[in-house]
């Protein structure tokens, strides 16, 4: 019925589909899965006519689809559509006979619309809610009634783009019985559907896209392996048979440790711009500073939601402030040293000796970025001999790695905070 | 763009089919109350029976067309310019008396019906174009319509172009969307965001031109200024017979495309989807709903706020199918303008009818906007 034959399509000089070729059979669910980006809507586009594709070509029915007119071509295939919302207050039936556009005539209208619609409404059991103003309706009612239109519109094939993509499960599997039994009325059906275990189980075949190309194909059983999964999302997984239905459940195993830590970033500019960011992303819970104010990295983790204080202009960092931020970095799991700039008052490291773990960052020199003399920059040296020291892209995992050591509980006598210290701070 | 939908879904009604024609008759029998009241009103109050029969009297079935050619002067060059006329004939004759049938028919059934005519030509399109655009903000010179219709309106007046007006500022009309158009439009396709940001540069555009050209009047200023703020006065029957067939047929039109324009409110992908020739449908609601607005603006000047909030009230009130949703603005456009005209002209002084559809519609649009009813196409 649906025939894709060695389809190729480019997008803005990106080769979205490289020669895809596969089958639907009327009386067929065929299900399309792999990660996004893969190239699964635009598959469904040149098979609903939508784009024409570069090379290849489709054929439903036996006709060319790019051949055929906009309403020639919808009278082949029907398309239930990823994003259901209405902004409009027709009322159900009315988005149900928009379903009979490619069979009315523009005069005399469309004489077998009532009963197509009253069929749809029936079989999708949305006919309750007939008089309903779309935009009032829940996801999963909403895409009952899309499947209705699609019905309505009495097309031998069916397209579905993530049908279930913003359901949840209950409706996501009722929706998909549904099409499972507009299959048995000999309609050949495709869908992209994004859940892996929903596709293997409603879905007589699947096919595996990923980078634009089919690279599995086959039963749910054959496509839905560890490797293919590994190869194509990119996830270490487990497959086993579902207690329940007997079809493939994907487990994903997750490869990188999730626990949440709370990790302070020292040192500002880019570099502990980046490193806040970065940290932040991979789910820590960070806190920042003391920052001169108009620091970058300052701004960073304000727009970040992320604790950091801050020296006012022309002053000094005042005891309080002083205070809190040690306690943070006694706190936290891992301090950061992002590049850090040594201003001839020890503050800063005397601040990082609280910290029970250390990462370093280091960008320039330390004698680039040392004003205090050389007595800092020997201290520096001995703090940071024994913590790791990390490139900026990869500060998260060096933050994870750091973080199953011991903490180092040995602070130098030197590090003490002075009066003098809190002195000519800024 | 800037789509706002935040509807407060229990305003919106939504109207069963077999209403539509109830619905439809009642908005005609308003729209002739209203041009009959009208037509009572003005220095000489004339009773209302007296204006039925009149108007009645005047009622002519065409019987001939002919058509003769006048030599306007463009730039020096003698243009031909064909004039189409009708001969009529007059099926009914009761007696009135001879200043009173002269009244009715001579000066106030001409304004009357033209506008009438303007007011149903540019609700019809500000509806098409709202919901082709899908943006509230979206009226009837969006693309540019009313900018170009006045840029050939002033320079026709400014610089005293043999060309009768009407027909300067119809081509003035044209050329704006066509300009509009033709830069939004890439490999065949026309993003309406592109169609939207064109059409508010060339306004601006000609803004600037129509500012130049003022600037430059000395003499003709008056004229000018008044032409720009929408008038009916001294309307001629001659202008409602170019106005009101070219309107209705082209809504005639539009409103056989109705379905698809429904559709098309579904979202561009969906609606080709479903059989609709996208870009060949666009292109059709365009081209019919700027020549609806040239023919009104070309006759009347730039009416403002009728084509805006005529059809955010109409939806409200029928709902947003657009197959009961353009008849009905467009004959509540006809009879608002028919209203805000009889307004504009029985004070002491007649002050130009688009001040008073602007000084009246704006109050009552930010009521329903506080309101929070209009928030959606």
């Amino acid at each position: 019925m649906i025939e894709v034959d060695e389809v190729a399509v480019s997008l803005a000089d990106v080769d979205v589909l490289e020669g895809v070729s596969l089958t639907v059979e009327a009386g067929e669910f065929v299900g399309l899965v792999g990660p996004n980006g893969a190239g699964k809507t635009t598959l469904l586009r040149a098979i609903n006519g939508a784009l024409d594709p570069g090379s290849g070509c489709v054929r439903v029915d036996g006709d060319r689809m790019d051949a055929l007119s906009s309403r020639a071509g919808s009278r082949r295939v029907a398309t239930v559509p990823q994003d259901t919302s209405v902004r409009f207050a027709f009322s159900v039936e009315d988005v149900v006979a928009m379903g009979r556009t490619p069979h009315r005539d523009r005069f005399r209208g469309d004489e077998a619309s009532a009963s197509h619609v009253d069929r749809a409404l029936e079989r999708t059991e949305t006919a309750s809610l007939r008089d309903r103003r779309i935009s009032t309706l829940s996801g999963g009612e909403r895409q009952r009634v899309f499947v209705a239109r699609a019905l309505a519109q009495d097309a031998p094939a069916l397209v579905l783009d993530e049908p279930t993509a913003s359901l949840d499960i209950n409706h996501a599997a009722e929706t998909l019985s549904l099409v499972r039994d507009l299959v048995d009325d000999d309609r050949a059906v495709l869908g992209a559907i994004h859940d892996l275990e929903a596709a293997g189980r409603f879905c007589d075949r699947l096919v595996m896209l990923s980078g634009g190309e089919i690279v599995a194909a086959g039963s749910p059983e054959d496509v839905l392996t560890a490797d293919a999964l590994a190869a194509t999302f990119d996830v270490e997984s487990v497959v086993t048979p579902n207690p329940v239905t007997g079809t493939p459940a994907v487990t994903p195993v997750s490869t990188t440790d999730e626990t949440t830590r709370q990790v302070h970033v020292l040192g500002g500019g880019h570099v502990g711009a980046r490193a806040i960011t970065q940290l932040r992303a991979a789910g820590h819970e960070v806190t920042a500073g003391p920052f001169p104010h108009g620091d970058t990295a300052r701004t960073v983790a304000e727009r970040l939601d992320v604790p950091a204080e801050t020296v006012a202009p022309f002053s000094e960092l005042d005891r309080e402030t002083l205070a809190r931020t040690r306690e943070r970095i006694a706190d936290a799991a891992v301090t950061v040293l992002a590049d850090l700039t040594l201003a001839p008052s020890a503050v800063q490291l005397e601040l990082a000796s609280a910290a029970p773990r250390l990462v370093v960052v280091e960008e320039r020199p330390v004698s680039e970025r040392t004003s205090g003399g050389d007595r800092n920059a020997r201290r520096y040296e001995r703090l940071t001999a024994q913590a790791p020291q990390s490139h900026i892209d990869d500060i998260a995992n060096a933050v994870a790695s750091a973080a199953t050591n011991p903490p180092d509980t040995s602070v130098p006598e030197e590090y003490r905070l002075t009066k003098d210290d809190l002195q000519g701070t800024r | 763009m800037c789509n706002i939908y935040l509807a407060n879904e229990n305003l919106f009604v939504t109207v069963s089919n077999s209403r539509f024609p109830a619905i439809v008759a009642g908005l005609l029998v308003a729209l002739v109350l209203t041009a009959l009241t009208s037509a009572t009103i003005g220095p000489v109050s004339i009773d209302l029976s007296t204006v039925a029969k009149a108007t009645v009297n005047a009622v002519g079935v065409p019987v001939g067309l002919s058509v003769t050619t006048e030599t306007g002067t463009v730039l020096g060059v003698g243009v031909p310019v064909p004039t189409p006329s009708l001969s009529y004939h007059y099926p009914f004759d009761f007696a009135v008396a001879d200043t009173s049938e002269t009244i009715v028919r001579k000066i106030r059934l001409p304004r009357i019906v033209l506008g009438a005519s303007v007011g149903f030509a540019l609700a019809a399109a500000g509806t098409v174009m709202q919901g082709f655009f899908r943006n509230p903000l979206a009226d009837p010179s969006i693309i540019g319509v009313s900018s170009g219709a006045a840029v050939g309106a002033v320079a026709a007046i400014v610089f005293s172009i043999a060309l009768p007006l009407p027909l300067m500022a119809f081509a003035g009309a044209l050329l704006a969307a066509f300009a509009v158009y033709a830069i939004a439009t890439q490999n065949g396709e026309t993003p309406v965001a592109t169609l939207l940001l064109a059409g508010v540069a060339i306004q601006t555009f000609l803004g600037a031109v129509i500012s130049f050209l003022l600037v430059q009047s000395g003499e003709s200023l008056r004229e000018a200024v008044l032409w720009l703020m929408g008038h009916l006065h001294n309307s001629t029957w001659a202008e409602v017979e170019v106005t009101l067939p070219l309107a209705l047929l082209a809504v005639g039109v539009l409103y056989a495309y109705a379905h698809d324009l429904n559709v098309l409110l579904m979202g561009e992908a969906d609606a080709h989807a479903l059989g609709i020739e996208v870009e060949r449908t666009k292109r059709l609601l365009l081209a019919l709903s700027s020549v609806v607005t040239a023919a009104a603006v070309a006759v009347a000047g730039v009416i403002g706020f009728v084509g805006l909030i005529v059809p955010h009230v109409m939806r409200l009130l029928v709902g947003p199918d657009h197959r009961i949703l353009l008849p009905t603005s467009a004959l509540a456009g006809a009879s608002f303008l028919v209203a805000a005209d009889t307004l504009a002209r029985s004070g002491a002084a007649e002050i130009p009818v688009g001040i008073v559809t602007a000084a009246v519609g704006a109050p009552f649009f930010l009521y329903l906007l506080r309101r929070r009813e209009v928030h959606t196409v």
